[in-house]
Parts: C-alpha cells; sequence; structure tokens
C-alpha cells in the first residue's frame, strides 16, 4: 500500500503541481523516489517533531500549497492531536495527513505502534474528511479524492503487501459512496482497509461449502460516511456482517447500526471489531487480529449465523 | 524612528489602552492586561516594519492569542477592522471573540492555544522559499508560551530549513497565569541565550520603547531567523494592573474604569 500510495502521490502531484510532502524522520517508500526527482525542493523532514509537522503543514496550507504529511499512522495523528484539530480543522485547510501502518500492520512492534481508535479519534473533529482504502488499487484513488478535498484529510493505509482485491470490482470508486467490489444476495459484509480480505476469504468459503453468495462492500470513505447507501444495503440484504481493525466505538459497526436504527431496520447485523483492550501479544497481523477474535472462520460463522 | 514618529506611535498606543478599556465595561471578563504589554510590539509592526501596501505583503501572526485585543486595537487603528467589529467584540452574535479567528479581517490564524504560531510561520517561510516570495513574517510570542515544545521544536527547525525571513517577538512580561515566570518557572530564564543556541540571531529590547523596537528589528543581518526578546510590563499603563496577575482575566468595575481612563488621558492622548 506504501508503493500504491507513491504512485498515486505522483501521478496526482503531477496533475495539481502544488503538493509538498512534509515527513518528520521518516524514509518515504523508495518509490517516492520518482517524486523526490521531479520535485526536489517539495520534501520537507521536519525530524522527530510531529507537532510541528502539522504546524508548517498548515503554514504551507495557508501559503496555496497542499501538504501531505507523511508518518506512521499513529504518530501522524495522536501525538500532534491538537494542532490537526486546531491548525488543520478549525482553520479547514486542505492537508492530507497520510497515516502508514493503520490498524495493526506493525503488528510486532506493539501497541505505540498501533492505530485502533484513530477513525473514531479522527471522525469526531470537524471538517475532517477520513479516507480508509482497502488494497493498494483503491490507495490510488483514495489519494486523488484526498487531493480534490477543500478541507483536511485523514488517509488510513497499511503498509506492504496487501494483496489486490478490488481489480474485479462491479462498481468504480467514488468518493463518499459505499463500493461494492463483489456481487452476492444472501449476506453483505462491509469493511474497510485490508482486514476486508479476511471478508473476501470467508465468502469464498462460504460460497464453496454452502453455495450462498455475500456481496462484499468496502467503506472507503469512512468521513463523512455514505449512510443513505448503508441504508439501502440494509434494505436489499437480511444479513449484513461489519469488518474493521478498530475499536467498536466511533467505529463502522456503530455507523452500520445507526444507519439502521434511523431508518427502522430489521437486518440482522454482526459487528466484528477489535476488543475495547491493549492486548500484549506479539506476533502476524493476522495473529493479532485473531487475538481480538477476527479471523475468517469467525467472518464465516457470523455468514452461517 | 523621528521624534515625531515615536510620539505619535505613543499617543497610539494610549488610544488603544482607552479603547480596549472601553470594549472591556461590556464584559464582564476579557484579556486586557495581556493586551497591554503587547501593544507597543504590534503597532511597531504594523505601523513602522511590515510592508502592507504592495505585493508581496509581509505576514503577522498573534500566536498570542490571549493578547487578542490589542490586536483587534492595532488592526481598528489600521483600517483592517471596522469600528462595528471592535465593537461587537464577544457581543451574542458577534463573528469576534476573545481569542483572533482565521478569515476574520486582518487574523491570519487562528489562536488562543499556544505554540502554534511559531510552527505555521515556518510553514509559511518554507513555502515563500518555494515561491521565491522575500516577505517577512512576525510572529508575537508570549513568553509563558515559550514553555511549550512545539515552539523549541520550530526553533530547532527553522535555521535548518535556511529560513532568514521569520522575526519572531516574544513579549516577556515575565507573568503567567498561576503567577512569575522567575518565580514559578525559573529555569525558563534567560531566554535570549536559549534562543540564539538553536541557531537564530537574538536580540533583546525595551518591548514599549518604539525606538528600541523598531531599531533592534530594523537592524538584524537577515541571514538567520530572528527572535526579538522584548522587556515588557503586563498591564502596562494602568497602575494598578501592572504585574497584577488577577487583571490576565478581569475587566475593569466602574471606578477603576474611570481612574485607568483619567492614568492613560496623558499629554497628547486626548483623542
Amino acid at each position: 500500500m506504501r508503493d500504491a500510495f507513491a504512485r498515486g502521490f505522483c501521478k496526482a502531484a503531477r496533475q495539481h503541481g502544488n503538493f509538498f510532502l512534509v515527513v518528520a524522520d521518516i524514509s518515504p517508500a523508495a518509490s517516492l523516489d520518482d517524486f523526490r526527482k521531479e520535485f526536489p525542493t517539495r520534501l520537507v523532514d521536519v525530524g522527530v517533531s510531529e507537532s510541528t509537522m502539522i504546524g508548517v503543514a498548515a503554514g504551507l496550507a495557508l501559503r496555496g500549497f497542499r501538504p501531505f504529511t507523511y508518518t506512521i499512522a499513529n504518530f501522524t495523528i495522536y501525538r500532534p492531536f491538537e494542532q490537526v484539530r486546531v491548525d488543520l480543522c478549525y482553520q479547514n485547510l486542505p492537508v492530507v495527513l497520510v497515516g502508514i501502518g493503520g490498524g495493526m500492520s506493525y503488528s510486532a512492534l506493539g501497541g505505540t505502534h498501533h492505530t485502533i481508535e484513530d477513525i473514531a479519534v479522527m471522525g469526531c473533529l470537524p471538517n475532517m474528511t477520513i479516507l480508509a482504502p482497502c488494497d493498494p488499487l483503491e490507495v490510488e484513488a483514495a489519494v486523488m479524492a484526498a487531493a480534490e478535498q477543500k478541507g483536511p484529510v485523514y488517509l488510513r493505509v497499511g503498509k506492504s503487501g496487501e494483496p489486490a482485491i478490488t481489480a474485479q470490482a462491479p462498481e468504480p470508486f467514488e468518493f463518499g459512496k459505499l463500493r461494492r467490489i463483489a456481487d452476492g444476495g444472501d449476506a453483505a459484509i462491509i469493511g474497510f482497509g485490508p482486514i476486508l480480505k479476511l471478508g473476501v476469504d470467508a465468502a469464498a468459503r462460504w460460497q464453496k461449502e454452502t453455495g450462498k453468495k455475500a456481496a462484499i462492500y468496502s467503506a472507503h470513505t469512512m468521513k463523512p460516511f455514505d449512510q443513505a447507501g448503508a441504508q439501502a444495503l440494509l434494505r436489499r440484504h437480511s444479513k449484513v456482517i461489519t469488518v474493521e481493525e478498530h475499536v467498536g466505538l466511533g467505529g463502522l459497526g456503530s455507523l452500520v447500526r445507526l444507519a439502521a436504527q434511523e431508518s427502522g431496520s430489521r437486518t440482522q447485523i454482526t459487528t466484528l471489531h477489535l476488543r475495547d483492550e491493549f492486548i500484549h501479544i506479539y506476533g502476524s497481523q493476522d495473529d493479532l487480529r485473531a487475538a481480538h477474535g477476527i479471523t475468517v472462520e469467525t467472518i464465516y460463522q457470523a455468514l452461517n449465523g | 524612528m523621528t521624534e515625531e514618529k515615536i510620539a505619535a506611535a505613543q499617543s497610539r498606543c494610549r488610544q488603544y489602552r482607552r479603547r480596549i478599556l472601553e470594549v472591556s465595561q461590556r464584559l464582564t471578563a476579557l484579556h486586557v492586561a495581556p493586551a497591554f504589554s503587547c501593544l507597543e510590539l504590534i503597532d511597531c509592526c504594523y505601523f513602522e516594519l511590515m510592508q502592507r501596501d504592495k505585493e508581496p505583503k509581509d505576514t503577522f501572526l498573534m500566536s498570542k492569542g490571549h493578547g487578542a485585543m490589542a490586536l483587534y486595537a492595532v488592526l481598528e487603528a489600521a483600517g483592517i477592522m471596522s469600528r462595528v467589529d471592535m465593537d461587537s467584540v464577544c457581543q451574542p452574535g458577534s463573528q469576534i471573540g476573545g481569542h483572533p479567528d482565521h478569515g476574520l479581517p486582518g487574523v491570519e490564524i487562528s489562536s488562543g492555544s499556544l505554540g502554534h504560531g511559531l510552527p505555521i510561520a515556518v510553514g509559511m517561510a518554507r513555502a515563500d522559499l518555494e515561491l521565491g516570495q522575500p516577505r517577512t513574517i512576525y510572529v508575537l510570542m508570549g513568553d509563558g508560551e515559550m514553555m511549550e515544545g512545539s515552539v523549541w521544536e520550530s526553533l530547532l527547525l527553522a535555521p535548518t530549513l535556511g529560513i532568514a525571513n521569520i522575526v519572531a517577538i516574544i513579549d516577556h512580561n515575565k507573568s503567567i497565569a498561576r503567577g512569575s515566570i522567575p518565580i514559578n518557572h525559573p529555569n525558563l530564564l534567560p531566554l535570549a541565550p536559549k534562543i540564539a543556541a538553536f541557531g537564530w540571531e537574538v536580540a533583546e529590547a525595551d518591548g514599549h520603547s518604539q525606538a528600541a523596537i523598531v531599531g533592534a528589528i530594523g537592524s538584524r543581518s537577515r541571514t538567520k531567523p530572528f527572535a526579538l526578546v522584548a522587556h515588557t510590563v503586563k498591564g502596562k499603563g494602568v497602575s494598578y494592573m501592572e504585574n497584577k496577575p488577577i487583571w490576565a482575566y478581569r475587566s475593569p468595575n466602574k471606578d477603576e474604569f474611570a481612574q485607568a481612563m483619567k492614568e492613560l488621558a496623558g499629554a497628547g492622548g486626548a483623542a
């Protein structure tokens, strides 16, 4: 996803011409070399100073540039939270906050490097837009969409090696809309970020073992959330499962349940999310997801439930 | 500065104080004293130092947001903020409150939370390098604000980025909400050598003397970012307010108002 970001970023930078990349002592993906070559004066490394990274980006934006800040997601939004709130959201400036390693991508690095509350924390800020693409293909589209926004954007991406799951999607990426990436009439799985791959695998197993088909939706735009789209989806399906690498409160499950409640939907909803807990277990990203109760198996069980 | 210019500036500054006191009478709580320590500093920026009439225009950032009334008074005198707007500060329905908001006439950034102005100034200065626009960015900060980590992050960064067009002005009134910097946080002092150690050019001056302020800023080398540690008095100009922490927050009552106006009537001050 980092490489996909770099590709999308370079492409959008050529198109827009006013980009800056502001990093806080992190080496951007090697694939950002193209940007460095083409725009050698547009990369600023502020050092280990995330609060200043946001302030500098605000200053650049006030002068007419569109800065992208780039570091690991937790450092992008948690350390400088007040700068994000005041400098970017309160002043409504077009700065894109790129959070690498969203969720538990840096699984073995521990809780300091996990970002499992970001949608809730960024989602409650007025003026903030949140994009959380599910695979490298969506990352490129999300960068393009981020560059079109008039206010601040939080772009949550993973790190590397995430599989493409939207190559055959029946619907294109459209900002602010839930995107159907696989058809099915017997249930729907909605998720954001690369954990949606577990949903794709669970749906494949469900189809193989029961002959039933689950539609898959990518909630790549978490704010503004496509409430009308969610309500339409709830009308179409009798069973909906949300999957997210994020705590329950303020996440996708909350939003879908709210959409259901407001439309009087009686659809059966299962929300799979991280536990309200800092777990002290190490291993792969899938190991940590499993420790939180999210696996292909648990999604499969929800489909059968 | 000529004697004539200095006298005119002193007269303006007395008028600002009267104007702020006048507005304060409509409110129970207003940051009056924190505004009084930085009036000469802001007035010098707008009337002596900044290029305001042609491009590229200089920028003023009020990082010390609780000095908002000082900024508004100068903006009003400079014809940037209207009298009606100034009269409406903090009134129901007004767009203008106790701290500056980005988007108001002449207000470049939203402040009120400390430690935000200097990082933004660094971003603007970096943009100016890219744009090839030689403008100066003035940032007014409080001395208590100098305890914020983001200030030191930005002090560290600005010279690294080759920035030389920032003039940071520190309103060094030695007062903070809970008392006095020399007593409560003595290790913050002295400020000047600490800032110089971060690669800045630094000067100190009497922050209520127009000649000293303009002289110090005007004679900077322009090869590095520049900081002026301006020694000031909180509540300057009103005897009972000077260096009294309570006046950080409250508005004077009727009798106190009358006394203050009398003290500020001084020579050449009848406006």
